[in-house]
């Protein structure tokens, strides 16, 4: 728990551009996890990885009250999946603090909130994971509730999907 | 764990105790997968059965199954115009998100202009209406936001007046629509569009039967469906359907809409709409609420 609370406060700290100390952007060669985390394969770090653009400007960004609204939102969304009683036995097994980690990162990128995203590609984390359609719906619904608990207003709630949405084949993939 | 995609259909809670459709599970815990699609995503029934805006058919297929299931899904409608009242009930099926079944029974009463047209008071129009519609390529929510979800459908409309339609200058009691549909969710701005070309010979959609007097070819016409969702439950919008005009004794017009559709739960979605359907059966402006309510499973 307390790496946790510790890599979310520097995430949290973090400047808009990210610097080689920043705990989302490992220096190349290094292993693609942090401390806390499992290992895991190595991959190729890519802003491409991330799966969509990110917004321009700053708009979006403020409609998910920054880096902080984020934080929030990923950390609630993470707890709806993982208990979740449809999706969460595709969740539980996986680690926890890194999905957490990286998703923020996700988020954070395509929001233009001043993050760089160190993650895999969607198509290479989603791929063993027999998503069907069904659970992805599930999984924008939580989604959606994480964002409302945010009061995150609506139009801005699917503008954001609107980033996500075509990253379906990548993700359900049976 | 997963299980097959009969489930929806065939699992006892799905049609058993409507408590246990508001939950994502059943008493005994295991996941039920007959809840796949997102709220409003399955569409309104239209008058005549398919899934879509109420007027104008969707690329949408029935019922609240993922391409992994058998979904259905049920209807009534009630349109209280100016001099008429329209009814309709009809339930539809849809397989794998892919391909609808639909059947719809429309009534229309003529009410005190029955009498005055001679044919008695709340003398009925009444049609069974048949349908298939098939999503060719692309989806409604996902996938590249410049590709739209795209369906092919066909209507067999049988009118069960024949002998009075056919006094009216109808051709013939019964015909084919044929047409095809464009939807997307643009989440960006929280819009759905949708577009339908129908090929018809309809005269009121076939409550007054088809073809006539001025016509008794094909026509095409438009359909157009703009919605702005509010939130995961509502959604606000309007349509437009363009419609032949065959007969000589009752001229007829396009017909207009504006709705607002709330999503109560998974299960049950409630519309109301002002709906404008011109001129019918010699008598111009009717006007009224129309009032759906639309089960989904
Ligand atoms: C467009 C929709 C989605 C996006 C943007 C997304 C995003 C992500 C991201 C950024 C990661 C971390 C990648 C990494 O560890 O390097 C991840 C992993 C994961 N995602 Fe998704 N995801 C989506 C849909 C789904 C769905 C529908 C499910 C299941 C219901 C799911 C389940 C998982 C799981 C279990 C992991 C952990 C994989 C692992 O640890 O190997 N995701 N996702």
């Amino acid at each position: 728990m307390f790496v946790l609370i510790a890599t979310s406060a520097l995430m949290m700290a973090q400047p808009p551009v990210s610097t080689d100390a920043a705990p989302d952007t490992p220096p190349p060669g290094a292993p693609y996890a942090v401390p806390g985390e499992e290992k895991v394969d190595p991959y190729t770090l890519s802003p491409q990885n991330a799966g969509a653009r990110p917004f321009a400007g700053t708009g979006m960004a403020h409609a998910f009250h920054g880096q902080e609204g984020i934080h929030r939102i990923v950390e609630r969304f993470t707890q709806l999946s993982y208990d979740d009683k449809v999706i969460g036995e595709i969740f539980f097994k996986h680690d926890k603090v890194r999905f957490k980690r990286t998703l923020f990162e996700q988020f954070c990128f395509l929001l233009n909130a001043g993050c760089s995203y160190s993650g895999r590609d969607m198509a290479s984390s989603h791929k063993d994971l027999g998503v069907q359609q069904a659970d992805m719906n599930r999984l924008v619904e939580l989604l959606q509730r994480a964002m409302s608990e945010e009061h995150v207003r609506f139009a801005a709630q699917n503008r954001f999907l609107s980033k996500l949405a075509p990253m379906r084949p990548d993700v359900v993939v049976r | 764990m997963r299980k097959p995609f009969f489930r929806s259909v065939l699992s006892p809670a799905a049609f058993g105790l409507c408590a246990s459709c508001l939950l994502p599970v059943t008493a005994s815990g295991e996941p039920l997968r007959n809840e796949g699609k997102l709220l409003l995503t399955n569409g309104i029934s239209t008058v005549e059965g398919a899934s879509g805006g109420g007027l104008a058919p969707w690329a949408t297929i029935a019922g609240n199954e993922t391409k992994d299931g058998i979904g259905v899904s049920a209807h009534v409608t009630d349109d209280e115009l100016k001099d008429y009242e329209y009814r309709s009930a009809g339930a539809a099926l849809g397989l794998f998100n892919r391909l609808e079944l639909s059947y719809a029974r429309q009534n229309f009463n003529t009410q005190k202009i029955g009498a005055a047209l001679g044919l008695g008071r709340d003398y009925t129009f009444r049609q069974d209406v048949v349908g298939a519609k098939l999503r060719l390529l692309g989806d409604v929510v996902y996938d590249n936001p410049l590709v739209p979800a795209i369906a092919v459908g066909v209507q067999y409309k049988h009118n069960l007046n024949g002998s009075i339609v056919r006094a009216l200058g109808a051709k013939s009691a019964s015909g084919v629509d044929v047409y095809a549909s464009a939807t997307k969710l643009i989440l960006a701005d929280s819009l759905l569009v949708n577009t339908t070309l129908r090929m018809t010979k309809a005269n009121q959609i076939g409550l007054l039967g088809f073809g006539g007097d001025k016509s008794d070819a094909y026509h095409l016409e438009f359909e157009g469906s703009l919605a702005y969702q509010l939130s995961r439950r509502l959604v606000v919008g309007g349509e437009y359907r363009s419609k032949p005009d065959n007969l000589g004794v009752a001229h007829e017009n396009a017909w207009f809409d504006g709705f607002v559709a709330y999503a109560v739960n998974r299960n049950l979605t409630a519309t109301v709409a002002y709906t404008d359907l011109g001129s019918i059966a010699t008598i111009d402006r009717q006007r009224g609420a129309l009032f759906s309510l639309q089960a989904a499973f």
